[in-house]
This record gives structure tokens, sequence and C-alpha cells, in this order.
């Protein structure tokens, strides 16, 4: 017998992988140079999480699947482009300042306040998903900020599967020190779950489901509400790139037998 | 005035502090001495007492939450411990390692405090208020910050600070109480492939990181994968490295292409990945772009070998790098380094 599932992912845009990123400070603060106009990728890790949870809810008829996002209208209207055809979900926007240096306990404020008003959300089914750490601010803080002002008490971290049981228990691996996963059994929902890479290869774009998510996701862009992130007493002394730049010996005419005596030698070095 | 609480758990056996509990314990003594701040020492073990024999020296206040209901890391169990440790500790700034066990409770924890949290933690600095370092954007921009709001939660990085060491003997503990909570989530184990296939080893001096080019067609127009996994094993038996990998690789699994057997998505160095910590890196196939070198940024001395002269490496990235086929140069490591064992 399936089991109804509440699904909330929490994710939001960050920066392509591949841009050269320059700090700069403002008077709001630290940014990104040129944050508006970098071309911008859902969060990796809750990309994952999104996966999983569009997964699950396909195997548990009748569940439902939001995803909750904070970012600038634009960005998300961009990256909905492509994630929109690769799930079905309902998008919940939030209109706020995207970047890493945004303080965390602000930003699940925002989530919970958001998470905690969906229309048709019954919180005892619920899952909440997202992304262990993000690939900005990547502190890890979020979600589990975002659990406790929802008052759940099940939280994991770093889960790379969940199987759902019949009863509506489910078995949750986490990764832990050393290469190995922790192998958790919760009783039933609400839990809180901080995907790492799961197990599921990205989706194929989907234009069909792309047409329908996105008959929905226009109308709530221009509908999401504004927020505005507190700065909880969080003060930057300093932001900057890493200064260390190494100077290269690039070998190109040693033969595979000279770079394996080097390389042996290398290695055995104190 | 500032008063300092580290937090601390046992290992699996439940009566040793791990190691990076250990190093938070150097990082909150050195503090405390820099701040002239009281210090207190929160554990949380199965057995406490035995796990604070080796803390007696430090002159600190010894705090404890103990029990079988404590043993195993659980997000309900393990929050109530350290909310019970903060409260009885009444410290303005809380440092705890950053292990899983306490990544998964400690802004829960500082959420019940009326607290603030900041992770990954490098540096502790300043003299009259402190001020930390960490990195933002995967290891691609470095911060300093400072928070004037208490209590405060510092969660540090492993291997950024020496452990603390000292002779076991009886330490005064005072055990604190915990109202447990109800409890839905039972830990059944852990899973880890075999010992002797297990391919990350976090305490290995060298890291080497295998790129997709191993599992490209060679110039014989075929693909070499089987060649490639025994090539890769080798050298990790010889020299007891771990192994990292790029997302790519690790993607062809789900992709259809062929594949190494033993990498997994926990193999992953860089931005989707691991960030470890090695005095050595040595990658191989890989084109050293930004995405991936994001997770050297601890890698203290750096090697490559890539068939491509103009790849990310050459760019500053690495120390060293070959202009080589990896398939040749790895098969004769290996063979010196058996010879050299031998």
């Amino acid at each position: 017998m399936a089991n109804l599932l509440h699904i909330v992912v929490c994710a939001g845009v960050v920066p392509d992988p591949l841009q050269t990123l320059e700090p700069v400070t403002g008077p709001a603060g630290p940014g990104l140079k040129n944050e508006m106009v970098l071309p911008a990728v859902l969060d990796p890790w809750a990309a994952c999480a999104l996966y999983e949870a569009a997964n699950l809810a396909a195997k548990n008829p009748g569940s439902k699947l939001w995803l909750v996002s904070l970012g600038s209208k634009a960005k998300l209207q961009q990256v909905m482009m492509t994630i929109a055809q690769k799930a079905a979900f309902e998008l919940v926007p939030i209109d706020g300042p995207i970047g890493g240096f945004p303080d965390a306990h602000s930003t699940a404020a925002v989530l919970a306040e958001t998470i905690a008003a969906l229309p048709g959300l019954d919180r005892s089914k619920l899952l909440l998903f997202g992304g262990w750490e993000s690939a900005t601010r990547g502190a890890g803080v979020t979600l589990q900020l975002v659990g406790e002002r929802l008052g759940i008490t099940d939280q994991f971290q770093g889960v790379d599967q969940i199987d759902l049981r019949e009863d509506g228990s489910f078995e949750v691996l986490e990764r832990v020190e050393g290469g190995k996963h922790q192998l958790s059994v919760c009783a039933g929902t609400p839990a809180v779950l901080g995907w790492a890479t799961g197990n599921l290869a990205e989706p194929r774009n989907n234009p069909q489901v792309g047409m329908t998510n996105m008959r929905t996701i226009m109308p709530a862009l221009a509908k999401a509400k504004a927020a505005k992130l507190e700065a909880n007493g969080l003060r930057y002394l300093s932001v900057s790139l890493p200064k260390q730049q190494r100077t290269t010996r690039v070998e190109k005419n040693l033969s595979p037998d000279e770079i394996a005596a080097e390389l042996v030698e290398w290695i055995g070095a104190e | 005035m500032e008063t300092i609480l580290v937090l601390a758990h046992a290992d699996e056996t439940g009566s040793a502090l791990t190691r990076a509990s250990l190093e938070a314990v150097t990082a909150g003594l050195e503090l405390a001495a820099r701040l002239s701040a009281p210090v207190t020492i929160g554990i949380l073990a199965a057995d406490a007492a035995t796990a604070a024999s080796v803390l007696a020296s430090t002159g600190a206040r010894l705090l404890a939450v103990s029990g079988e209901a404590f043993a195993q890391a659980r997000y309900a169990t393990d929050a109530a411990a350290c909310e019970a440790l903060c409260r009885a500790a009444q410290a303005t700034i809380v440092l705890a390692p950053g292990t899983s066990r306490f990544t998964r409770v400690a802004a829960g924890v500082a959420h019940r405090l009326g607290g603030f949290i900041d992770t990954h933690i490098t540096a502790l600095s300043g003299t009259e208020t402190v001020e930390v370092s960490r990195w933002f954007y995967r290891q691609r921009v470095e911060a300093v910050l400072s928070r004037d709001a208490r209590p405060w939660f510092l969660l540090l990085d492993a291997g950024t600070h020496v452990a603390f060491a000292a002779e076991p003997a009886t330490a005064q503990v005072e055990q604190v109480a915990v109202q447990l909570p109800e409890i839905h989530t039972t830990v059944s184990g852990f899973r880890a492939p075999a010992e002797d296939a297990q391919t990350i080893r976090p305490d290995a001096k060298m890291l080497f990181v295998a790129g997709a080019g191993w599992t490209k067609k060679q110039p014989d127009g075929q693909i070499h994968a089987a060649e490639a996994g025994e090539l890769i094993l080798g050298f990790l038996h010889a020299t007891s490295s771990s192994l990292g990998s790029s997302k790519s690789l690790v993607d062809q699994g789900g992709e259809g292409e062929p594949v190494l057997p033993f990498l997994t998505h926990m193999n992953q160095i860089g931005q989707t990945g691991a960030t470890p910590r090695h005095a050595k890196g040595l990658s191989t196939c890989c084109h050293g772009e930004e995405p991936h070198v994001v997770g050297w940024r601890f890698i203290a001395d750096r090697r490559a070998i890539s068939l491509d002269p103009n790849c990310g490496w050459t760019r500053g990235k690495a120390d060293v790098v070959y202009i080589a086929d990896a398939f040749p140069v790895m098969a004769k490591v290996n063979a010196l380094l058996e010879a050299k064992k031998a």
C-alpha cells in the first residue's frame, strides 16, 4: 500500500560552478561581482533532493511535492526553465537576496514561515527535503533550523537513500566519517532529510512536464512575496579570494619511467 | 566576559573521545587562554567517565551526559543531550567538532538556546573579540566574520587544530540529567565496504584522484576500464592512499557508460563532493577545472598527470603537472612501489 506523502524541498539558486567568482563589498555587505548576471543553477545537492522527492512522490500516488525557493525572481525564472522539465512540482518562490553571505538563521525563519503557511500541507505527512549543504554558504544548518522551527525532531543529514516501508516507517542511509553510512529506521513522518548525492541520475528534460509546471510557475513568480533577511549581528571583517597561486612546474618531455621514478620518490618523501 | 563550552563526543567504543573532539578541546583551551575566559568541556558518551579521563589535566570543568540512549548518534537524543550540556554550562561561546554527529544537531541546539551558529570554521582569531575564518562558495571565497549575538556556536573543521593529548587520570565529572524526548528513530548500525575494499581513508597521507579520462578511449581505440581499475587499486594498495573521484566519473555508472565498480558518490571530490585534508594529492586523468579543484583546497602538496598541456592544473592549481598518459605511468609507479616493498 502506498503512503501519502507531503514532500517540501527547499532549494536555492547558485552561480554556475564554472563561473569565476569575485567577492565585492557594498553598502549591504559582501556579495559577488556581477552576481545578478552570473548564470545560475539549482543548488546541486538540493537538486538531488528534488529528484529523490519526485521519485518518491511518483511511487506513492496521491503524494504532493512543493519546491520552496528563496531567490531573486529573475534568477528563479531562469533556473526554472530547465528544472521545471525534470520533475513535476508546485513552486513556492520567495523573492529575496541570493548568495552565500546572508545569515542562515534569517533564511531559515523565512522558509519555515512559508512552509507553515502552505495551503493544503498536512504537517503530519511532511518530509522536509533539501541539500545537506548549499554551494553558496555551505553551512549545512538551514534545513535543520527550518526543521526545529517546525517542531520536527527526526532529522537526518548527508542522506544517500530512503526506503519507505508499507507501514509508513522508513530506512535512511546517512553519510558518516570514513566512507561509511549510518543506517537508521524512523517510525514515520514528519522528518527532515538533508540530501547528499542520493542514487538517482539527473532526470532527462521532459518538455511536457515543463509545460505543465510552467503554467503554475509563472503566476507563482508574479505573486512571490518579498523577504528581507536580518543580519542577526553577523559582521564580515574581510571577504577575499584565496591568495595562494602555485608556481606550477609543467613537465612535458619526461618518459613514463622518469615520471614514475620522480613520483615514487615524492610519495616516499616526508 | 566570554565563557567557553567545548562539546565533545565518544567514538564507536563509547568510552574514548573522537580525534575531532580532542582537536576541539585544543581549540577551546587556546581560545580560553587568549580571552582569559573560563572553559567547560561537555561530553556526550555512553561511558563518559572513561572518556573524560584524558581531559583530567585540562583543569576545565567537566560535564557529561551518559547512558545507553546516547551511545548512538540520533537527532532527538543528541539534541536533547547537547541542549542540557549547554544550559548547564551557560556558555557564551560553544565550540564543537564538525563531525557528522554534531553537524546533525548543532544548529537545532543553537536555535533552542536562542543562539546562532557558524560552521566549517578553519581558524579562531581576535584578542578582544572572537573572529572566525570560514570558506564560502565551496572553498572559493574566504571570509573572516564575527557575531555580537550569544550564545554563538562554532563547528570546527577537522584537521585545523592539534588533537589534545594527555595521560588518562581520574577526572571529576558532573553528570547532567536529560529529559529524554520521545524516540521515533532507531539506529541499526553502519554500512561500509569490507575493510580491504574501503577506498575512503580520511587519515591517509595521500589522496589519489581518478578522473573520467580513465574510462575514455585509449590510443588503440578501446576502453580499458578493467585495466584502469587494476592500476588504481594497485596504487591504493601499495600506498594506503585515499581514493577520490571527479563527479563525471562517478556519474557514468548511472548513464550506462563503463565504470570503475569500486567508486561511489562518496568518493567525489570537489563542487558536489568532499574537501578532504591530506598532506599530498595526485590527480590522474582529470582536467583540473575549478569545480574539481575546490575540493583540493586543503591538499598541501599537489601533483597531476594529464594529457592536456592546457588543463586547469597547469594554471597555478598544482605544484607539478606531468603531461603524459596515466596508464603507462601508473603501471610503472606500481611496479616500482612493489619492487621497493619487496
